[in-house]
């Protein structure tokens, strides 16, 4: 990077921490901008320096999601804030079948943050962004006083466009359709909750984070009359499940045995009295698409990579009740129902 | 996870299903009362009333500390924290618990009480030494199996000196609750067959504290395990001492739990811990030597006794049937706030807020099972 004038003494990233002068509009906001953000983020439409970024959408209906992060902590096995933000996002506007074109980020800084863990994070961020080729276009920065956050949050919105001739939503779900996932569960809740600061064990479980986009790209190709996908982030996958059912009119009907679950997360829920349907995922998806199409779908998620344990775990039935039910391992039969209050507070 | 596994193999619980279908005498009625929270979950999480003949019910019992907790003491932990300015640590599954004026402790965080979710004692100890400035009180609870860590937490904050930290001892007693449930069966009570006893708790005081049960009541009893396929067997266990006119405390849970328990363990609650006169369970009413509380030599470390407390009379809210539902002789559906008014999301009664609680059970995971 070449020295910016504006700033002859360059930011400490090294021992330095946020302050209040870094949200004030100042001096000081500039230069956390073009060191931290810029210097990482750089693209096009970014180095402009706008408030907004403008582009020329192509061609089609456009999707646009927005989510907050607040993970604690913000470092875990296999991931950070950072790139779950981005795959947060770019997953949120993939399930409608979307190719994700931009993101823009908002972050909230607490007044004390270590600028070498916000350059962590931003990197990360940066990474994940180029990864999976959805640049961070424009972006907003906050400080707030110590106390008053929990170090970083970070809001990532992202916009994209869906092809023509796919039509996936939540209310699309029929009596008969068949019920897929694309890999094992409960991974991310599990390794945020390895290191919460008063929980700390030993699992050699990375987080799943990812960006999905790949994938449904994949699958929409394939399979276009696909009715819905969805990524069961927080609440797991009993949540989505419940809001499909919720939000199509129907019931479901899910085999335990056909449900993939590592064996290291399944031995850490026991442990914390956790079922691993509730726990969060970063990098999973739940497809829902008409009977004779199972098959055909099941391949192709097994032949990519974010997919190569995905598993046909069940059926859409008719139910004015809307119950999730589920046919235990034991061949017992139980709701799966929605979370009440909050058992695991802010892993995602 | 192998060591798990062993325990939840579908084969071995077809072959059990078929054994008890076997074992069953078509003629009568086999009602097993599962005293702990943690079986109840499991037949429910499980689905294992699927699996069992229709003469074989299972009765859900008293044993969720959670949900036997009187309001009074809830309500006694709120002031501590809003009144007298104390850290309060406590288990996560207290946090909602209905108390008295449809407060519970997690609104009284939310109004501002210093209120600390934590998953173990060393936990509060740990909050204690951070803050030596601050009073932190730990609200211990549960049955026989947590009262050791309770009980090693007060010589560690005795052995450091640690002048801030005092337990708030809501500790029972299983076997008492037990007696009082068998001396009020029959008419007017639960009717019941046998027993499948709590084994985490034996673990701790051994089978031999529950040989009253086939002494003075005549009812046979199982020390179980909590994995489905040890729920199962003890099952059949039960129906096997029935049909031949058997009556005795058997062990299932022979991995753990011997006739004697953990003497170490033992030691260490009597040198803690006093029996309490008497203490209140939910839905039992008050009963005689059934709680804890700390020995003298520890009454420095007593919460109740550092800091003066007074509660007045808390009132249970109306129709609610958690008292008869721990006691065995209603069932949740036999509640009319069940699935109305009372949901997990907005609990009314103690049985709907943990999830080992009759209530919960029936609503979380078996509500398809009846009518809507
Ligand atoms: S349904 Fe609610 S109010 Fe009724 S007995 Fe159960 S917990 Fe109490």
């Amino acid at each position: 990077m070449t020295t910016d004038r504006r700033f002859p003494v360059r930011l400490d990233l090294r021992h330095g921490t946020v302050d209040m002068s870094h949200g004030a509009g100042g001096r000081a906001m500039a230069q956390l901008i073009a060191e931290v953000f810029q210097a990482h983020l750089d693209n096009d439409l970014l180095r402009q320096g706008n408030d907004q970024a403008l582009f020329t959408p192509p061609p089609g209906r456009l999707v646009m999601s927005t989510d907050g992060h607040v993970v604690s902590p913000l470092f875990f096995p296999g991931g950070d804030i950072g790139c779950l933000s981005v795959h947060g996002t770019i997953n949120d506007v993939a399930m409608a079948g979307a190719r994700p074109l931009y993101l823009a980020a908002g972050f909230i800084l607490e007044e004390g943050f270590a600028l070498q863990d916000l350059v962590r994070i931003v990197v990360s961020m940066a990474a994940a962004a180029n990864a999976a080729g959805v640049p961070v276009v424009t972006g907003d920065t906050k400080v707030v006083e110590r106390g008053k956050g929990d170090g970083v949050f970070i809001t990532t919105t992202g916009v994209g466009v869906v092809p023509a001739g796919v039509t996936i939503s939540g209310d699309l779900a029929r009596p008969g359709d068949a019920i897929l996932v694309s890999g094992s569960l409960g991974d991310h809740g599990v390794a945020v909750l390895s290191r919460r600061e008063n929980l700390g064990f030993e699992v050699k479980i990375a987080s799943d984070t990812a960006a999905l986009h790949g994938l449904v790209a994949a699958m929409v190709a394939a399979v276009p009359d696909l009715h819905c996908l969805r990524d069961p982030t927080r609440g797991g996958l009993a949540t989505t499940l419940n809001e499909l059912a919720h939000q199509s009119g129907v019931g479901m009907r899910i085999r335990e045995s056909a449900i993939p679950v590592h064996p290291a997360v399944a031995a850490a829920c026991e442990l914390l009295g956790l079922d691993p349907l509730y726990v969060a995922n970063e990098g999973k998806l739940i497809a829902i698409c008409p009977a004779a199409r199972a098959a055909e779908l099941l391949a192709v998620m097994r032949a990519h990579p974010l997919g190569a344990a995905a598993s046909l775990i069940g059926e859409v039935v008719a139910d004015p009740h809307r119950f999730v039910q589920m046919e235990t391992a034991f061949g017992g039969s139980r709701i799966v129902d929605w979370l009440a209050g909050e058992q695991l507070p802010r892993i995602c | 996870m192998k060591y798990i596994d062993e325990f939840r193999d579908r084969d071995l619980a077809r072959g059990l299903a078929a054994a008890i279908a076997a074992a069953a005498d078509p003629t009568r009625q086999y009602r097993l009362m599962e005293f702990c929270g943690g079986h109840t979950h499991a037949i429910f999480r499980y689905g294992l009333a699927d699996l069992m003949p229709a003469n074989v019910r299972f009765i859900h019992g008293p044993g969720c500390p959670v949900c036997v907790l009187p309001m009074a003491r809830i309500d006694h932990a709120i002031t501590l924290a809003t009144q007298h300015g104390v850290t309060l640590c406590t288990y996560a599954d207290l946090m909602r618990v209905p108390a008295g004026e449809r407060r519970s402790l997690l609104k009284a965080k939310a109004a501002g009480a210093d209120i600390r979710m934590i998953y173990s004692t060393s936990d509060a100890l740990r909050i204690a030494r951070e803050d030596p400035g601050r009073q932190v009180v730990f609200f211990a609870i549960g049955f026989e199996t947590t009262t050791p860590p309770t009980a090693v937490a007060a010589k560690v904050a005795r052995a450091e000196g640690l002048e801030n930290f005092s337990i708030f001892c809501n500790h029972v007693l299983t076997p008492p609750a037990l007696r009082t449930i068998l001396a009020t069966a029959g008419p007017d009570g639960v009717r019941l067959d046998g027993i499948l006893g709590p084994s985490h708790v034996s673990t701790v005081i051994g089978s031999q504290p529950y040989g009253f049960v086939p002494q003075l009541f005549g009812k046979p009893v199982v020390i179980a395990g909590f994995e489905p396929l040890d729920v199962m067997q003890s099952t059949l266990m039960l129906i096997r001492q029935l049909n031949e006119g058997r009556c005795e405390v058997e062990n299932q849970y022979t991995r753990t739990v011997t006739a004697e328990g953990n003497r170490k363990a033992q030691a260490l609650m009597a040198e803690v811990f006093r029996p309490r006169e008497t203490f209140e369970w939910r839905g039992l009413g008050f009963l005689p030597d059934s709680a804890l509380r700390l020995a003298d030599d520890y009454a420095d470390l007593d919460a109740e006794r550092r800091f003066a407390v007074t509660i007045g009379e808390v009132r249970e809210v109306k129709g609610c049937e958690c008292p008869a539902i721990l006691r065995g002789v209603k069932e949740p559906t036999d509640c009319k706030l069940f699935g109305t008014v009372c949901t997990p999301d907005n609990p009314m009664g103690s049985c709907m807020v943990s999830s080992e609680g009759a209530c919960a059970a029936y609503w979380s995971y078996g509500r398809f099972r009846y009518d809507h």
